[in-house]
């Protein structure tokens, strides 16, 4: 691997008692990238949370009747670019069609990807017919 | 989820013995807040100061308990919230929503005013 690059390739269950581990690993890269010159402990929060919010997204997008599925996560930084992709194989959906928040309306729910696009500088979703992919990009300046 | 419960004041506050307040665990958080109003509670003080990170879904717990509040007459109200989990409310706009205070003392004394 280059001298540059840091990628990490996980499996897990795709229940929500894993979250914190998952979440535990993006703080720790977060911490170990030398080159980033923003607040590290600002970044460690994000990068658990943005995580989080996609592993939950891929959880409910796997169908309930496969509880024994994976959720694949990738993580990968390249020079100053962060990658964090997360696959699922349920129905997926199109991020295109998620309305942002309603500040004024109290909602319970609907807040996790507007994190996820707030704190990524881009978000995608592609759908294939074997699986669908959550591709999250980051500059880390 | 470990939630421990004390009566201060004619409030009732429970503290979240947890450091992460995720979709792992945040029903329990929202159906121990439901129970409280439910059972004629009207003052519920959630303290947040062991609680290291918070995603959408401990929010939307909070804000469930928040309408909860609302809809028996009561009031919700946070304390001791850690900078990273408050700038979350920030982001979300929720600060304008709840009142959140420094500390347990400082809310109930909001309570008793």
């Amino acid at each position: 691997m280059e001298g540059n690059t840091i990628e990490v390739d996980i499996k897990v269950p795709n229940k929500t008692r894993y979250l914190s581990l998952i979440g535990r690993i993006g703080e720790d890269i977060a911490r170990e990238i030398e080159r980033y010159s923003g607040d590290k402990e600002t970044l460690a929060y994000h990068l658990n949370l943005v995580l989080t919010e996609a592993m939950v997204n891929a959880i409910k997008h796997a169908g309930p009747k496969e509880p024994e599925k994976l959720v694949r996560i990738v993580i990968s930084i390249h020079l100053d670019d962060l990658t964090i992709k997360v696959y699922d194989d349920g129905q997926g959906f199109d991020i295109n069609t998620i309305p942002p928040p309603n500040f004024e309306e109290l909602e319970d729910r609907g807040r996790g990807i507007f994190l996820i696009r707030t704190l990524m500088d881009s978000v995608c979703y592609r759908k294939s017919c074997r699986e669908n992919i959550l591709e999250m990009k980051k500059k880390l300046v | 989820m470990n939630l421990v419960n004390e009566t201060r004041n004619d409030v009732v506050i429970l503290y979240v013995k947890e450091e992460r307040l995720d979709a792992h665990n945040s029903a329990d958080l929202k159906s121990a807040v439901q129970k409280l109003f439910e059972d004629g509670k009207k003052n519920v003080l959630v303290d947040l100061k062991e609680v290291r990170f918070i995603d959408s879904s401990g929010l939307g717990a909070l804000v469930s308990g928040f309408k909860n509040a609302i809809s028996h007459q009561g009031n919700l109200k946070l304390s001791s919230l850690q900078s990273q989990v408050k700038s979350m409310f920030e982001l979300t706009r929720l600060h304008r929503v709840f009142e959140i205070f420094p500390s347990t003392v400082e809310a109930i004394e909001n309570f008793s005013s």
